[in-house]
């Protein structure tokens, strides 16, 4: 395989001068085209490609000293409650009291459809993420990334209540 | 009759173009390439739509895995230096020259501080062996993680103040790991003595729904 091909010049015999023989000056590139591809192969397994993006979230400051009605409250009218709960259900309600909450999903027919129509019906929408402890990380971040999705203004990321708990029993 | 000679042609084929092709995408790939950090753990990154890019300089990565371990991170080995010292410092702790230098070099890691001794004697593959590095505690009896990111301010702070404006911080948790712990975290991120309010999330980039009306 690796042999230098070599053609050899066909000069003719027949006359005496010495002529210099013409080298071809092809190479086998044959080891050179594996050394590529194995350099090739290492770099392709070795390297990541897209880097991670991320997504910024801002807290709120922690505040004791931030008296109880100085806090920004939201109105009733424009709370949205969410509460993720295990087995990735998703529960919804709105106001304090809503009689009925709705049980959905994370699929785009599930609560993307039910925050896209609220966003339409209500002016300054604000919605309240509240994961329970059986919620994974996942649900909390698709939970922020519908609310990029469907470009709600406002929302928070709030600790669950017994309260919310009470509004859902009724569907669990 | 007559034999029908077929003519021998040469297996021989020209390399240049394959040679060239190779080449090129070597060229490619030795450019554009990031070399894989050899985290202690696979981390499964929930996805979003968002796209903002990972930064590579002045952040500091709290991992957290599936089985609930917290994981720290520094970018920078002169960083991660000076980090080392100040824990160190700290806990009346000695670090050996040849320690201070495999602390530098890790990327991530998860062990409490008392540990950390032992575990930077180790090797390579004992370090990354499943289940040794049993991460950071974060109960609030016990809140090392909150040690690591004050110092990881403190050694920024000293650096450079520009740099401190801008550091950032980052939760790369997997999709599976319990909220309750991934709260954890945060609540360490917001603690007074670090008021953390502002951090990202790490996730993995996802197409965009089409817009509704």
């Amino acid at each position: 395989m690796a042999e230098m091909v070599v053609k050899e010049s066909k000069g003719k015999k027949g006359k005496g001068g010495k002529k210099a023989k013409k080298m071809s000056t092809r190479v086998d590139l044959t080891p050179m085209v594996d050394l590529g591809f194995l350099l090739v192969t290492f770099f392709m397994l070795t390297t990541t490609f897209s880097k991670p993006q991320t997504m910024e979230i801002n807290m709120p400051i922690k505040d004791d000293t931030v008296k109880e009605e100085e806090k920004q409250a939201v109105k009733a009218t424009h709370a949205m409650s969410i509460i993720a709960d295990e087995n990735n259900l998703v529960y919804v309600y709105m106001g304090i009291d809503d009689p009925n909450p709705i049980k959905t999903d994370y699929s785009a027919n599930g609560i993307r459809k039910i925050l896209y129509e609220k966003v339409r019906e209500v002016d300054n929408l604000t919605v309240l993420i509240k994961p329970t402890d059986k919620s994974t990380y996942k649900n909390v971040v698709d939970l922020l990334d519908e609310m990029n999705i469907t470009k709600v203004k406002r929302y928070a990321l709030v600790p669950v209540e017994p309260h919310d708990m009470d509004i859902i029993k009724k569907l669990l | 009759m007559p034999k029908v000679k077929i003519p021998r042609k040469s297996t021989l084929v020209d390399m240049t173009a394959m040679c060239d092709v190779a080449f090129l995408l070597l060229t490619f790939f030795m450019l554009t390439t990031q070399f894989k950090s050899d985290d202690p753990v696979v981390v499964s990154l929930p996805s979003s739509i968002s796209e903002i890019k990972m930064p590579d300089v002045n952040i500091v990565t709290v991992t957290i895995d599936k089985s609930g371990k917290v994981f720290f991170g520094m970018e920078g080995k002169y960083n991660r230096e000076k980090l080392i010292d100040k824990i160190a410092e700290n806990k009346n702790m000695t670090i050996t020259p040849e320690q201070k230098r495999i602390f530098s070099l890790l990327s991530s890691f998860g062990v409490p501080i008392s540990k950390l001794p032992e575990f930077l004697d180790l090797s390579q593959e004992e370090r990354n062996k499943p289940g040794y590095q049993t991460g950071i505690p974060v109960d609030s009896t016990n809140n090392e993680l909150k040690e690591w990111l004050k110092f990881a301010k403190i050694v920024v702070y000293e650096t450079d103040r520009s740099l401190y404006v801008n550091q950032l911080f980052a939760i790369k948790g997997d999709g599976s790991a319990a909220y309750p712990l991934v709260k954890k975290v945060m609540n360490t991120f917001q603690d007074k003595t670090l008021q953390i309010n502002k951090f990202r999330l790490v996730t993995n980039l996802e197409a965009a729904p089409p817009v509704q009306k």
